[in-house]
């Protein structure tokens, strides 16, 4: 078989692709296909017992029903965060701008004994929350707040360049053939925007699910009440119960699998409406 | 629709935009903003869509002023330079969103839009594209939808900005053909922007040429064509050969020769005179009647013209064109010393004219 | 003119036309949501982490920083960084020529398996690593028979760092040279210069800017990683602890103020992350706009 179908002048490619298969295949593929292996080695009953045990399924109930929440959370003002970055001005534009991103450098731990400190409830916040009754750490609300802030940045740095894309004309045109400013934003605006959205959706719901470090210092992790289903793999490990580990694993991992095959094909529907001009 | 442009002036930050621009348009006109890029064109068609609000001058629709009034609400159509289609819409969907979005009491009906639409895309001649997105369209098809869409909402006055700009030339040739038939059938008052010369003279009932924010001069293609009031509008809109000399007694005098331009000019030290290529005749030499002297350099031949370039003693270069077969009768060739005779001179002092 | 005037009037007045401008109030209630999620959700963390941490004075801070398990995390999650960064900068390069470079089937499936550690909880991808060289892993006899050490020992630490932080280089890299096209490197090759020269004169160049930007979010990533190097790391104070994994020790002993001492070290290097990853994108917008502006006014 041609690999090379069509020649090109430049040199590397034998090398570069080789080195990147060989690189790949050492460091992902190898490593993540031992999940497979363990999986399938363990057979079926026992892979039932570890990934139907009550206490997993709860934390798979907290895991998804909090990501999903975070995500919808996420939408909601990460559009907003977009679009007042995108077209208004106002003081402290610069920052914000620049601090949306924290959630992706501020390593996670940081990030979770500091959520976990203010938010607790002799914490700067969480002290005033407390007589309304409102208690956000160490349980299933801090899970979710945790969520909401390592999620943000997905939704805000997908829909941002997109809004930015958005000619002022095509706004005009619809002001023109008579749209009030509502009008134009939901039969115009926001179905431009809407495959940047769902795929930041998608993205923070992702992460979110996977998320450990900023959840556990702030969820208290309560059994079968506050504990995601990362920990219980990590409970498991502790526990030398690698078999059931792997077991939650790969099905947390075939998820991951399908959101990221639901990923790749939103972001090809972007690619398919923004890049053609019209 | 009648359109009248009074007193407009526009700045962005320190740029002159527009300059105090005042226009008439009576109903039913297809008008020509013609001008180089910068000159405030477009800013004017999107100051009288109501996209933009100029700084001081009203604009009356109809004699009613409505110069505070929102786009919304001047029923004016406009055609964007780059379409501006909604790009998940299909083309059926583009041109039903102006009668979607009409208040509730004022929406036809889904059949009615139908029917409206149909109508329309047939009017573009397009119908068989209602179901494709724009981005499955030609330039020109997007074109067309983009009109199809302006006029759904049935306005008043149509504001087309660079209509032709981004269209190769023989689209755009054909285009600006079509415009002018469709034009003709549904009459509506339409303001169109344009840099080509060409395209506003071809199309167009009258032309507004502007420059640096001002009006240049208003009138029919003819009139301004034939009968520039500046120098800029005479450079403008084709090429012209320049004569700097000084106007006495009914003649232009260049060097020491002198040109008779019809004793109806004012005397003045500082002229110039403006002679478009075809408007020479080329003699030889010693031929009998006063002229200016030329050596022609170069011959280009184009179809049945043959564009010729010519130096005058002074080093000045003439471009003239003539009809090849003249040129052959006369048997004139490249390295020829001719004497030119302009058969039209338009003289100006400054940015007048000076009375003819 | 008219480009001149609309770079100066950059890109914020295109919105302020009559017909696409929304009433003040509504404005203001959008800034003011932004404003107060950024202040709750984003200031108030960074802004804790540094009150805690001085909060027992500068004495207490330097003590925690400088005590000996401290230093040692640091140093480890140096040495980490150090070692996957450069690996992940060679492969990201490497993978971004191949793929952006030259045509071949399967490219968006490589692409897409590229991205894969991303959407793998960090979790398990230090989990895989225990099922690869644990006691009963594949290779796990193999090396304890040769007396070599990877889990719970630093080389795991660093195997799970490299795939966390893998596709970061890569995935900057390879839009960034598709879209570049090979135009230059072509016309290079025409006049004679040798792979490497290419590389180093034509491509680098090019995409400096991307690279510079892949490489400070991987060393974010690589220097803050804490699921995954928790999983292999086997929490040995001293030996195998990153600085992640110390603050959670510090933490979990009620040592709060040593645990934000260390702590705030992160949070600097995510500001500094955040700072130069603000700088590269302006440095390559600039160059993006300069480059067009020319191309305008030719």
């Amino acid at each position: 078989m041609a690999i090379r179908k069509r020649f090109s002048p430049l040199p590397g490619f034998g090398l570069s692709l080789g080195y990147t298969i060989f690189y790949l295949a050492l460091i992902v593929l190898i490593p993540l296909s031992a999940v497979g292996a363990k999986t399938i080695g363990m057979g079926w009953e026992a892979f039932w017992a570890a990934v139907s045990n009550p206490r997993v399924v709860a934390s798979y109930e907290l895991s998804f029903g909090a990501s999903l929440l975070a995500a919808a959370v996420n939408v909601v003002f990460g559009l907003i965060f977009a679009w007042v970055l995108v077209r208004y001005r106002f003081p402290g534009k610069g920052l914000v701008d620049a601090l949306v991103d924290l959630p992706f450098a501020l390593p996670t731990a940081v990030a979770g004994i500091a959520l976990a400190t203010i938010y607790a409830e002799n914490g700067p916040i969480g002290s005033l929350l407390k007589p309304y009754g409102i208690e956000v750490a160490y349980n299933p609300n801090g899970v979710l707040l945790a969520l909401i802030f390592i999620g943000l940045p997905f939704v805000v740095r997908t829909v941002q360049p997109v809004l930015a894309d958005l000619e002022k004309e095509v706004e005009e045109a619809a002001a023109g053939l008579g749209a009030s400013r509502w009008q134009t934003f939901v039969k115009v605006i926001l179905p431009h925007v809407l495959p940047a959205l769902l795929t930041g959706f998608a993205m923070a719901f992702a992460r979110a699910v996977g998320e450990y470090g900023s959840v556990i210092f702030i969820a208290g992790n309560v059994p079968m009440v506050s504990e995601i289903t990362p920990l219980m793999i990590i409970t498991k490990l502790e526990q030398y119960d690698y078999a059931g580990a792997t077991a939650v694993a790969s099905v947390m991992l075939i998820f991951s699998f399908i959101l990221l095959l639901i990923i790749n094909g939103l972001q090809g529907w972007m690619q398919n409406r923004y890049s053609k001009g019209a | 629709m009648s359109i009248a442009i009074r007193n407009i002036s526009k700045h962005f930050g320190a740029f002159h935009a527009l300059d105090d621009v005042s226009i008439d348009i009576p109903s039913g006109e297809l008008v020509a903003l013609l001008g180089p890029s910068g000159c405030g064109k477009t800013t004017l068609l999107r100051i009288i869509a109501g996209l933009e609000f100029a700084d001081s001058g009203r604009i009356l629709l109809e004699g009613d002023d409505a110069s505070e009034r929102h786009v919304r609400e001047r029923n004016v159509g406009f055609v964007f330079q780059h379409y501006a289609l909604f790009r998940h819409m299909t083309v059926f969907e583009n041109v039903a969103f102006g009668l979607r979005v009409k208040p509730r009491k004022y929406r036809p009906n889904e059949n009615e839009i139908r029917k409206r639409v149909s109508r329309l895309l047939e009017l573009v001649q397009l119908g068989w594209l209602a179901d494709r997105y724009p981005s499955q369209l030609s330039g020109g098809q997007r074109q067309r939808i983009a009109l199809a869409r302006a006029l759904a909402v049935e306005p008043k006055v149509l504001l087309l900005d660079e209509p032709f700009g981004a269209l190769d030339a023989k689209v755009r040739k054909e285009l600006r053909r079509w415009l002018r038939q469709l034009h003709d059938e549904i009459h509506v008052t339409s303001v169109f922007v344009t840099h080509d010369q060409e395209e506003a003279l071809e199309v167009s009932d009258s032309i507004v040429v502007m420059n640096k924010g001002r009006v240049e001069q208003i009138g029919s293609p003819d009139q301004v064509y034939d009968h520039p009031a500046t120098p800029f509008v005479a450079s403008f809109l084709g090429s012209v050969n320049l004569f700097h000399g000084r106007v006495e007694d009914g003649h232009l005098h260049v060097g020491e020769h002198a040109l008779a331009v019809g004793a109806g000019h004012v005397a003045t030290d500082q002229a110039v005179g403006f002679v478009r290529p075809h408007e020479f005749d080329l003699l030889p030499a010693n031929a009998p009647g006063t002229g200016l002297p030329g050596k022609i350099l170069r011959i280009i031949a184009i179809g049945p013209l043959a564009q010729v370039e010519l130096a005058r003693p002074n080093g000045e270069l003439l471009e003239v064109a003539i009809l090849r077969d003249t040129l052959s009768v006369l048997g004139l060739r490249e390295g020829d010393e001719v004497s030119l005779r302009p058969r039209n001179i338009r003289v100006f002092q400054n940015n007048e004219r000076l009375a003819a | 003119m008219s480009a001149t005037i609309a770079l100066q009037h950059g890109s914020l007045e295109r919105y302020e036309t009559p017909s696409t401008r929304e009433p003040q109030w509504i404005k203001v209630l959008l800034i003011g949501i932004a404003l107060t999620f950024f202040t709750v959700f984003l200031l108030f963390p960074l802004v804790a982490v540094f009150v805690e941490a001085f909060r027992k004075g500068w004495g207490t801070y330097l003590a925690a920083l400088s005590s000996h398990d401290a230093l040692a995390a640091i140093r480890l999650t140096l040495l980490t960084a150090a070692i996957a960064v450069p690996l992940n900068l060679f492969f990201g390069i490497s993978a971004a020529w191949a793929i952006a470079k030259f045509e071949f089937p399967g490219k968006r499936l490589l692409i897409t398996l590229i991205d894969l550690p991303f959407s793998v909880s960090p979790v398990i991808s230090g989990l895989i690593y225990v099922l690869l060289f644990g006691a009963q892993g594949w290779f796990g006899e193999w090396f304890a028979a040769h007396d070599i050490k990877i889990l719970f020992a630093v080389p795991g630490i660093v195997l799970a760092t490299i795939f966390v932080t893998f596709p970061f280089v890569a995935r900057e890299l390879i839009p960034l040279m598709e879209a570049q096209g090979s135009e230059e490197e072509e016309a290079a090759v025409v006049l004679g210069a040798s792979g490497w020269q290419v590389f180093w004169h034509t491509t680098l160049p090019n995409i400096k800017w991307g690279l510079l930007y892949g490489v400070i979010l991987c060393n974010a990533r690589a220097m803050g990683e804490f699921g995954a190097v928790s999983v292999v790391s086997g929490h040995i104070r001293g030996m195998t602890n990153t600085m992640p994994l110390h603050v959670e020790i510090l933490y979990n002993e009620y040592n709060y103020a040593a645990a934000f001492a260390v702590a705030s070290l992160l949070a600097l290097l995510a500001i500094v992350t955040l700072g130069l990853k603000t700088l590269v994108e302006r440095q390559s917008h600039k160059q993006k706009t300069e480059s067009l502006a020319l191309e305008n006014a030719s």
